[in-house]
């Protein structure tokens, strides 16, 4: 499979005061497109730096991250934000749904950046719901979905600009059992069939293994 | 879903919170317009002085008498187009709390000079055929319901006795800065009166009024007039009709420059209002910000859901304010001891300013929260927890 993720020799660290604590060091990962990664590790091993600093809205202290040919960690914020929109998809552990919008409305969210006019949108977001099996919950907020619910409709939200990367955050972390596979039955879904290349971060090992591969960092190194 | 259906949505998000700022922006801006509006009203006086007008007085005080016997040589000053005279004659109608400025006027010459007061020809015709006729401000006559041809007892106080005037005249006023509560009779007929009663008082009049030709030579025709009667028993001072105006101010200036001062204080207060209203919303909103950076929102989608948001509520509690505005001045004026205020209306330029506030409050109140959003990074605002 071609290669769409390619990070090398990736250290970050964090100030505080005039102490440098590092994050992540000596990161070096190639990651094939289609592909559905898993990072495991205790916390503060640097899973979620790591997946901060590949969907770009984190920046490294030095490395490369090169996604689809382009140097992510030399984007300006302006070049970055457009990148994100039309590169990621993001599922957050709490979903991070706006609560004065409906569903359909928060999967329309990041169309607005996009030109499609009014009517697609609203398409592309209905569609979007479809997908992960929310049509009929369309006009509901997010104050009347259940937690998987709500979980689903940032999932649709992800998908709705067809981004090339799905990036996952501990998306089981606040769900009970059942809603946790029916979020992880999804995700696996989309990278079978819409060939969706996912990098998730979980603490869970039953999500792990829906994943083709995983990997563990220790200390801020993969192990 | 419109960039503007989310600003809608987050403005009505805790409406309580809105309403209370709209409120509060709203009662603002009604105190400063109101404040405005009594600031404008001291002022009315100087407001309608004319260019073209100097008063002459005596040099010692407003209140020492000048001889009628001045006015001739008075108007042969060059660049003197017109020269008129009045006395204020005071007394009491109705009521000592029922005040208005009652004067004496040479009716030959006095509404010449005085164009603002508009009178029907044939009213004043018929006023300067009687000797105890009156003319009466539009204001007198609905506050009094008096009409043509009613009675007006005054009784007299810098002028003992009991008068009694017919109403023959109603003026209306030229424009808002004109006072419609003024009543004017012929200096003719309070002068005869003295001349039989305190004939020492006689063939005086309390400060003259000069129409000049040309505004700009106002400095040259005073001094000329002064010099006439330089080293005389009743030395005058003349000066433009707007320094004479504000020379009454002068004592209560202090007074009605701190209010003008608190208008504006007022519009600081609006801004920490609104400035208050949008740091807690953009604060608690830290996390909605950060995903809407991450999904790709730029620095310019962020400026319009928050500034628009400031703004919408500014503007709203500012034209709530100034719609307020309206009843709460009739009713400040209705609440005053009737004459206190004759002139007393909102500018254009209040409500102007008023409007202005609205938009450029909204707009600089929304810049502190806006800058914490925009310099935080994604990654701090999707950790914040509110």
């Amino acid at each position: 499979m071609e290669t769409l993720i390619q990070v090398e020799e990736l250290y970050k660290s964090y100030r505080r005061d005039s102490l440098e604590i590092p994050v992540l060091q000596n990161i070096n990962l190639e990651i094939a497109q289609g592909e559905f990664i898993a990072f495991m590790g205790p916390s503060g091993s640097g899973k979620t730096t790591l997946l901060n600093l590949i969907a770009g809205i984190d920046k490294p202290t030095s490395g490369r991250i090169v996604i689809g040919g382009v140097d992510v960690a030399e984007l300006n914020e302006t070049e970055l934000a457009v990148w994100r929109s039309r590169n990621v998809g993001f599922i957050f552990q709490f979903y991070n749904l706006i609560p004065v919008l409906t569903a359909v409305e928060n999967v329309e969210l990041p169309l607005i950046l996009t030109p499609l006019p009014k009517k697609e949108r609203r398409a592309h977001a209905e569609t979007a719901l479809s997908v992960v099996g929310l049509a009929e919950r369309m006009d509901h907020y997010p104050r009347q979905l259940s937690g998987g619910q709500e979980q689903r409709v940032a999932i649709a939200r992800a998908i709705a600009t067809d981004p090339a990367i799905l990036v996952a955050d501990e998306p089981t972390g606040d769900l009970d059992k059942t809603s946790a596979e029916e979020v992880l039955g999804l995700m696996d879904r989309l990278n079978r069939e819409l060939n969706k290349t996912i990098l998730m971060v979980t603490h869970d090992p039953r999500a792990a293994e829906r994943a083709r591969v995983v990997r563990h960092l220790e200390k801020g190194e993969l192990a | 879903m419109e960039l503007l259906r989310l600003l809608l949505r987050n403005t009505l998000r805790h409406k309580l919170r809105s309403l209370l700022t709209v409120v509060g922006v709203g009662v603002a801006v009604m105190a400063f317009a109101l404040l405005q509006t009594v600031v404008t009203a001291w002022y009315a006086g100087v407001e309608a002085s004319a260019a073209n007008r100097l008063i002459t007085r005596h040099a010692v005080s407003f209140v020492f008498p000048l001889p009628l016997a001045y006015r001739d040589r008075i108007a042969q000053v060059p660049g003197v187009n017109k020269v008129t005279y009045a006395i204020w004659f005071s007394g009491v109608y109705v009521d000592k709390n029922q005040f208005f400025a009652r004067l004496a006027v040479d009716s030959d010459t006095f509404f010449d000079v005085y164009p603002e007061f508009v009178i029907p020809p044939e009213q004043f015709e018929a006023f300067k055929r009687e000797r105890n006729a009156c003319i009466i401000g539009i204001d007198i006559a609905n506050r009094y319901n008096l009409k043509i041809g009613d009675i007006m007892p005054v009784e007299g106080d810098v002028y003992p006795g009991q008068w009694e005037f017919v109403v023959r005249g109603i003026y209306q006023p030229r424009d808002q800065t004109t006072d419609p509560s003024s009543m004017m009779f012929h200096y003719r007929y309070v002068d005869e009166r003295v001349r039989q009663e305190a004939p020492h008082r006689a063939g005086q009049i309390g400060w003259y009024i000069v129409r000049i030709d040309d505004p700009d030579s106002s400095a040259r025709i005073s001094q000329d007039i002064d010099n006439l009667f330089a080293n005389s028993r009743a030395e005058t001072k003349t000066e433009t009709e707007r320094a004479f105006q504000q020379g009454f101010l002068s004592s209560a200036s202090a007074v009605i420059t701190a209010m003008n001062i608190m208008s504006f204080v007022i519009i600081g207060i609006i801004l920490l209002v609104v400035g208050n209203t949008m740091v807690m919303s953009a604060r608690e909103r830290s996390h909605e910000f950060a995903v809407l950076k991450a999904l790709g929102f730029s620095g310019r989608q962020l400026f319009l859901l928050l500034t628009g948001e400031s703004m919408i509520l500014s503007i709203a509690g500012s034209a709530l304010g100034l719609l307020v505005t309206l009843p709460a001045v009739e009713g400040f004026q209705t609440a005053l001891p009737k004459g206190w205020f004759p002139v007393f209306y909102i500018k254009p330029e209040t409500i102007v300013i008023g409007a202005i506030a609205g938009f450029a409050v909204g707009f600089i109140a929304s810049l502190i929260p806006l800058r914490r959003v925009l310099t935080t990074r994604i990654v701090e605002g999707l950790r914040y927890v509110g």
